[in-house]
């Protein structure tokens, strides 16, 4: 019974072996579920519950409060400023980083992730520092009549130096995967800087810079420690939507809180689900670069 | 379009790439520089690009047909550029990369659409993938992308040609073929062309003169016939093939090693000493009988036949190990076998000295 006969029975059984238990698996997946649902699914469900208690009139009166309404228009406002100027500071930055050689780059590395490492809260108390009344520039402001701290420009900065990160972050390793190989081509073919970048990295790093974008997007609506710092919770004048949930909620006003809670959780869904498309569609055009038979069809 | 660059030096930190380097390129010729990595090679190949810029020390020079074009740049040089690992746009079709050259120059100088895709077309033709326009980057073979970098360094029709080991990241069949098709090419278009390689015989075999390099200089030029059969050092003897290295000492005017003294032309005014004398694999004959030349007895270890030469592998007194080429028909006519004892003799030594060569 050696030899030949052993390996037909023994297949299966190594098979077995390498596979988990049936309970286990169970206990895992059950595990995971029920995290998720307990942490995750569960407070999604009581903001969206609450916020409707009262019905749908309630909700829409709640969100069409002056005060509310005017707390979403800070919040776009202030994420209409932060994006953009994130988007062009962190493509700036990733470049230098990626495409050139230069003393004091690892500093610059190192600066880019800080707004990370602070707690968000010093990071607005820094910006109390620096322009506040009592602050290194706040006598200088107000003789000159300009209010930063507790007003929009207040909330803006401090919004732009947290939300700092996210694009040069996405971008960096890819930009640094890259390499400067295609950059270098095309300038010895005489392309110009700006032709080089529209033409050949832009659409090298798109859906990259795009990623980068909505995550910053999403953290600048919902940022609240460095924003609450800075604002000085001005009814109908210095609230986002974040700070002005805080002061529905101390109020009891419990559904106005989760109607405003329920639309940054609205826009966190929506950011999810762009993220996932994102990431389907470069999943996508990697395939199709990859499968000469679509594109000869194609052509 | 000749090329000369003048006493170059590139310093990367504290690293050397180049110590003082001038050579010329004259027009239409092809050129391969050759040597290790980080000879300098490649740094001296993207420096006549534009691509590097020499360390200002006010002596070095780049001229392209005796003008200075240190102090234009890559794109103002018209330099077809062509990359180890292609460096072709990902998310432009085939056709779209050749044509880049020619879309993104400033519009008096840009031809109309019609001229552009007659270029291509024509680009596409020389190249061998005219039904391949449409396709991406990525869905063609290495062999194929490294023609496409090609057509798209052409495309801007420069007015030289340089290739940073174009064919180093291809299997060695495809290299071949790639190789000579280059060749052809460069028959064709007699553009000045610059080819960096580390494969000895790829230099050797395209080019019309080889420049060897090594840490950072020039060591030797010449045609591939000359430097191959007359290397001027060294670096340049073990790195254009294989060598067996002898120890020995020069005893008036004479080779001395394991036992044999051999002539060696023009070695009188050698001060004597020891020394290390080089013999090609393919310049060593074995015989089963000794001889009255000077021959080392050995004793066969391995026969590689697989080849147009026998590989064989014999150990020498002392026990250190020699190759000997033989060609096949002579291998067979003396049909020898592992174990045996042979008389191996020298047809052909060098040695090579501190300011003395043969």
């Amino acid at each position: 019974m050696s030899g030949p006969a052993a390996p037909p029975r023994r297949v299966p059984a190594a098979r077995r072996a390498a596979d988990d238990p049936l309970w286990l698996k169970i206990v895992l997946i059950a595990i995971a579920c029920g995290f998720i649902g307990l942490f995750l699914v569960l407070p999604l469900v009581v903001v969206f519950t609450e916020a409707f208690r009262d019905g749908v009139a309630a909700y829409v009166r709640s969100v069409r409060e002056p005060a509310a309404w005017q707390a979403i228009k800070l919040t776009l406002i202030t994420t209409a400023i932060a994006v953009p100027l994130n988007l062009v500071f962190g493509l700036a930055a990733s470049w230098a980083i990626t495409k050139f050689e230069f003393r004091g780059k690892s500093v610059l590395i190192t600066l880019i992730d800080l707004p990370f490492a602070v707690s968000p809260v010093i990071s607005g108390l820094i910006y109390v520092l620096l322009f506040g009344m009592q602050g290194w520039l706040g006598p200088w402001l107000s003789r000159h009549n300009i209010q930063i701290i507790f007003a929009v420009p207040g909330i803006v900065l401090a919004t732009v130096f947290v939300t700092f990160p996210f694009v040069a972050r996405e971008l960096i390793p890819l930009m640094q995967e890259q390499g400067k190989d295609e950059e270098q081509a095309a300038i010895s073919l005489g392309a110009g800087g700006w032709q080089t970048f529209w033409r050949v990295t832009l659409p090298n790093i798109k859906w990259g810079l795009l990623y980068g974008v909505i995550l910053c997007n999403a953290r600048a609506m919902g940022e609240f420690g460095a924003v609450s710092v800075v604002s000085g919770h001005i009814r109908g004048k210095t609230n986002t939507i974040p700070l002005h949930v805080e002061i529905l909620y101390n109020e009891y006003n419990v559904v106005a809180a989760f109607a405003m809670a329920s639309l940054l959780a609205f826009l966190g869904l929506v950011t999810l689900a762009a993220k996932s498309f994102l990431e389907w569609k470069v999943q996508q055009q990697l395939r199709e670069t990859l499968e000469p038979t679509t594109m000869e069809s194609l052509s | 379009m000749s090329i000369e660059v003048r006493h170059v030096t590139k310093t990367f930190g504290t690293f050397t790439a180049l110590q003082d380097v001038s050579m010329k390129v004259d027009d239409g010729e092809l050129v391969g520089l050759l040597g290790p990595s980080g000879s300098g090679k490649t740094t001296l190949l993207r420096i006549i690009a534009g691509l590097e810029v020499p360390d200002d020390d006010g002596r070095s020079a780049v001229l392209f047909h005796g003008e200075d074009v240190a102090r234009r740049q890559a794109g103002q040089r018209q330099v077809g550029f062509v990359f180890q690992h292609y460096a072709l746009f990902k998310h432009m079709t085939v056709y779209e990369n050749i044509a880049f050259g020619l879309r993104v120059r400033p519009r008096h100088q840009r031809p109309p659409r019609s001229e552009i895709h007659r270029r291509v077309t024509e680009l596409l033709r020389l190249i061998q993938l005219e039904a391949f326009g449409q396709r991406y980057p990525a869905q063609l073979s290495g062999g194929q992308r490294q023609r496409v970098a090609l057509a798209r360094a052409l495309a801007i029709e420069p007015r030289v040609l340089l290739l940073d080991e174009p064919f180093g990241a291809l299997d060695a069949k495809v290299r071949q073929g790639l190789r000579n098709w280059l060749r052809r090419l460069h028959d064709k278009l007699h553009m000045t062309t610059v080819l960096v390689t580390h494969d000895q015989e790829e230099a050797l075999a395209v080019s019309d003169r080889v420049v060897v390099m090594n840490q950072a200089r020039i060591e030797q030029e010449g045609t591939p016939a000359y430097v191959f059969h007359n290397p001027a050092s060294e670096f340049v003897m073990d790195f254009l093939g294989d060598v067996n290295v002898f120890p020995g000492r020069i005893e008036h005017g004479r080779a001395v090693l394991s036992g044999m003294t051999i002539d060696v032309p023009g070695l009188t005014r050698h001060p004597g000493g020891s020394t290390k004398v080089y013999v090609r694999p393919h310049e060593l004959e074995v015989r089963r009988e000794p001889v009255t030349e000077p021959n080392l007895p050995a004793r066969v270890v391995r026969i590689n036949q697989a080849g147009s030469f026998a590989k064989i592998t014999l150990t020498i007194e002392g026990g250190s190990e020699i190759q000997v080429d033989l060609p096949f028909e002579r291998y067979q006519e003396i049909n020898l076998q592992p174990g045996e004892t042979v008389y191996v003799s020298p047809r052909k030594v060098r040695v090579f000295g501190a300011e003395y060569m043969i």
